[in-house]
């Protein structure tokens, strides 16, 4: 395996906006919000900033395309700005190519900023309607819920978990959430939930009802990355630098190959392996205080937590039922709310779930502050459980 | 000597229950309470005279290969495309192209027998045709033809090689005689006086060209074993039977019960009715009235006990789920100016250009399989799916519209726009290989289970009505 980037990459600031239904602002006022925040952070001046990625994924409803609206918005100096979109995994890319840019010494100081202004549409849900002209031709008529319920469908004829025992678990996730973005001031949702109400809410999709889909959001979320050097000659103290940056992208085997049985994650099982060899992480389980997973749908966590290696295959629902990652467990995962309430502004969702690995690292996460944490992992989804990117980034203090 | 050699037949899953369609408007139509007894089929929302063409051709060509098909020949006064080949269409759908020639036969409800006519012409000298007959017509709120009509196909296939039902002769006759209005814009029929119908229309024009049809065919009235005449009225084929001297126990059952008048279809769908039941030697007179009369009657051979098995018309009729909800008939039927939700309005332009390039796989299900490492894939891709292969351009085409496959995952989502919701749909596994993320439809909440067994029906997928309502046709998955 190539090198990688573990401890080449310090976060020197970061901002996040206040996420939810944001009437008051369009992508613009979101990105100048988190930006504000991540250059005080940052303790620099804009001028000194050389290069900026720009994550967005259905910017045909806010912004356009390219990098011009990120330069115009926040009047960047005439540097390289990048647009990158890689579905829902799209702010975790941005992020990327900031840190490869610092990385290779291209860079000394790079701007990564997610954005997605998703209620202009007119209705709930994410916009439908996109894809090619041969996809319009045959592709299932479906929507996020739908794929993902699938994953619930497979899962239990996978490991012969009854439909009460998957709903209870997966009930569970969205009912932690709703715990932790409840000390969250920037969280879309900041209410606590009873699992009556999740366990009886309307059905979206069979099996998913209406708590175990997180909804959309309005947000943007931003970081300014630099080397640890750097970092230090400007004084921080509590460096956070990346450990792993790993990215595995679907190449139609399981969407076209009987190999798969639709009740895991191909991607995220190769994207977390490689980043535990880049992070020199041997037991995950044992060395990860902390966990911002895509939880777009609850049962996409649980899977997802099976797939990162933590819970064994078949056993995540159990996990989840023992409180093991509730705010008080073992490890800790969305303790921000996660895209369930936290919010889902698509491009800003990787930048978001590093946000809070970043504050909680430094001891600035407020009420919601785990103690001691040192390594945080997030796992940044885009596409269906058939097609998808899983995208990883490892986080954790410089020593 | 030319004949049929094959039938099949198609009819759609939902059957409308008369009683409440009638109980729905019978504050305005009281009249109609004699009309309310038994069921009339009703083709699904993604049904129309093309899916059901297709359907009723598949079944037909059970025991024989499409490829060796030469003619189309396909009748219906509800051809969905105005200036688009419809039989070409169903032409693609069973993947074939080459030496084919296809030819829409309709403006008139005899347009089935005149399609049979031709296309047994066309088989004289040995080239298979395969003539297929559908309707899907509309009709107004609370009026008698929207009890009386079924939705419905036939497919015969002609040719001179093991002919089931021989033909033994034709006649027919063209007379300007309307008896209802449907113009150009027109969605619906308008009807004249019935009695007028039957008195000037059938009863002058039908019995002079029985018998003329008869004696081509140097028979008797009498000698008729099974008498097919469709018609709204039902006396009237009685009457008709009886002036040519044809036997009261040859008239064949109207079908009105349980399915329903499919229009240009039903002479055809008549005949694979009695072509299902028939004896080596039984005489067959088929009789179609509209604008003039096609006379043809057949001979039931030997061979007939000797086709293959196939679901036929009792197969398809067998098929069946009742319909209450009147509302559903109109809103499938767009005749309900239902709040679709904005989830409706995306855009279903075709990029005509990729239709042309992706046909085989789009209208035909033709998917690949890998010449190095033998996987069936959908769709067929430049580079094998195979984990274990990823061999560059090494596949051959493979249909698998025939082919059953397997539930694999599914959902049932209330959030996309169906016009039938909730939205079925799962990835669906063929044993042989390949898979795909496939709508279902003709499902219910007790059907679809993982494992469950499926097979593949020609559907309409969307209706894209900023041009006019072009349909986009693609397969589904429907339980066994």
């Amino acid at each position: 395996m190539a090198r990688g980037i573990k401890d080449k990459v310090a976060i020197l600031g970061m901002g996040c906006s206040k996420f939810g239904e944001r009437w008051d602002s369009g992508a613009e006022e979101l990105m100048l919000e988190a930006y504000k925040e991540c250059l005080k952070d940052a303790g620099i001046d804009q001028n000194q900033l050389q290069a900026a990625w720009f994550s967005t994924a259905i910017d045909e409803v806010h912004v356009g395309k390219s990098g011009i609206p990120l330069s115009m918005t926040l009047r960047l100096p005439n540097i390289p700005v990048t647009h990158v979109e890689n579905m829902c995994a799209s702010g975790t890319e941005a992020f990327r190519g900031a840190c490869y840019a610092v990385a290779s010494g291209a860079a000394d100081f790079a701007l990564a900023l997610g954005v997605e202004k998703l209620k202009d549409t007119g209705y709930g849900g994410l916009p439908g309607g996109r894809g090619g002209p041969l996809q319009a031709l045959w592709n299932a008529n479906g929507t996020a819920p739908g794929n993902f319920a699938q994953l619930a469908t497979a899962y239990m004829t996978a490991h012969g978990v009854s439909g009460e025992d998957l709903k209870k678990a997966i009930g569970h996730v969205s009912w932690k959430s709703h715990q932790n973005g409840a000390k969250n001031p920037k969280a879309h949702l900041q209410k606590a939930v009873e699992m009556d109400t999740i366990l009886n809410a309307p059905m979206i999709a069979s099996p998913l009802g209406l708590f175990d889909c997180c909804g959309v959001s309005d947000g943007a979320a931003a970081a300014i990355v630099t080397t640890p050097e750097i970092a230090k000659s400007l004084g921080k103290h509590d460096i956070v630098s990346v450990k792993a940056l790993q990215l595995s992208v679907s190449n139609g085997s399981e969407s076209g190959h009987n190999s798969w049985d639709g009740s895991y994650f191909h991607t995220t099982r190769i994207a977390s392996k490689k980043a535990y060899e880049e992070a020199g992480i041997k037991s995950a389980r044992d060395e990860v205080s902390m966990f911002e997973v895509h939880d777009c749908f609850s049962v996409t966590e649980l899977v997802t937590m099976e797939d990162l290696h933590i819970s064994q295959p078949g056993k995540g629902w159990r996990d989840v039922l023992d409180g093991f990652y509730d705010a008080d467990g073992k490890i800790p995962c969305q303790i921000d709310g996660g895209l369930k309430c936290f919010g889902h502004p698509i491009g800003a969702s990787g930048l978001r779930m590093l946000y809070e690995m970043y504050l909680q690292i430094q001891g600035k996460a407020g009420p919601r502050q785990l103690k001691n944490p040192r390594i945080g992992m997030t796992h940044n989804l885009g596409g269906s459980p058939r097609e998808n990117i899983a995208s990883v980034a490892i986080v954790g203090r410089y020593e | 000597m030319v004949g049929i050699v094959a039938f099949g037949a198609y009819v759609p899953r939902l059957r409308l229950n008369r009683q409440a369609a009638y109980d729905a408007n019978k504050w305005f139509a009281p009249g109609l309470r004699g009309l309310a007894k038994g069921e009339r089929s009703m083709a699904n929302w993604d049904e129309d005279s093309i899916t059901m063409a297709v359907e009723a051709s598949r079944d037909c060509l059970t025991s024989h290969k499409a490829e060796d098909v030469r003619n189309i020949y396909f009748a219906s006064t509800t051809h969905p495309f105005k200036d688009r080949q419809n039989a070409g269409v169903i032409g693609t759908a069973l993947n074939v192209e080459q030496n084919l020639s296809a030819t829409d036969i309709g403006g008139s409800l005899k347009a089935g027998t005149s399609a049979l006519i031709a296309g047994l012409n066309a088989s004289k000298d040995g080239a298979p045709s395969l003539v297929a007959a559908a309707d899907k017509r509309m009709a107004r709120v609370a009026s008698s033809n929207e009890l009386n009509y079924g939705d419905g196909a036939a497919a015969l296939l002609c040719g001179t090689e093991n002919v089931i039902a021989k033909l033994v002769g034709h006649h027919s006759v063209s007379m300007d005689f309307v008896d209802h209005f449907r113009g150009d814009e027109a969605e619906f029929d308008y009807g004249w006086e019935e009695r007028w119908i039957r008195d000037e229309g059938y009863s002058k024009i039908v019995p002079p060209a029985i018998k003329a049809g008869l004696a081509a065919c140097k028979l008797k009235g009498s000698d008729i074993t099974h008498f097919i005449m469709p018609s709204l009225m039902p006396a009237v084929p009685k009457l008709m039977a009886k002036m040519a001297g044809i036997g009261e126990g040859a008239v064949r059952d109207l079908l009105g019960a349980s399915l329903g008048d499919t229009g240009a279809a039903h002479a055809l769908v008549m005949l694979v009715d009695a072509l299902e039941s028939a004896k080596a030697g039984d005489k067959i007179m088929v009789v179609a009235f509209g604008q003039g009369v096609d006379i043809l009657v057949f001979e039931v051979t030997a061979e007939k006990d000797k086709l293959p098995k196939r679901k036929g018309l009792s197969g398809w009729m067998a098929r069946r789920k009742e319909e209450k909800n009147y509302m559903k008939f109109l809103a499938f039927n767009d005749m309900l100016p239902i709040e679709k939700g904005m989830r409706a309005e995306f855009d279903k332009k075709t990029a005509l250009s990729v239709l042309w390039r992706k046909r085989d796989m789009i209208y035909g299900l033709v998917g690949g399989k890998c010449r190095v490492c033998g996987t069936v894939q959908f769709p067929r891709s430049q580079v094998c799916v195979n984990p274990n292969c990823h061999a560059i351009e090494s596949q051959d085409p493979y249909a698998m519209a025939g082919l059953e496959c397997a539930v694999m995952s599914f959902t049932a989502d209330s959030l996309v726009y169906s016009p039938d919701p909730p939205g079925y749909y799962g990835m669906i596994t063929f044993p042989e290989g390949g898979r795909f993320m496939a709508d279902f439809t003709d499902s219910d909440k007790e059907q679809v289970k993982v494992g469950a067994k499926m097979r593949m029906t020609f559907r309409i997928r969307d209706n894209d009505e900023m041009r006019g309502g072009f349909k986009r046709y693609f397969w589904k998955a429907a339980p066994v």
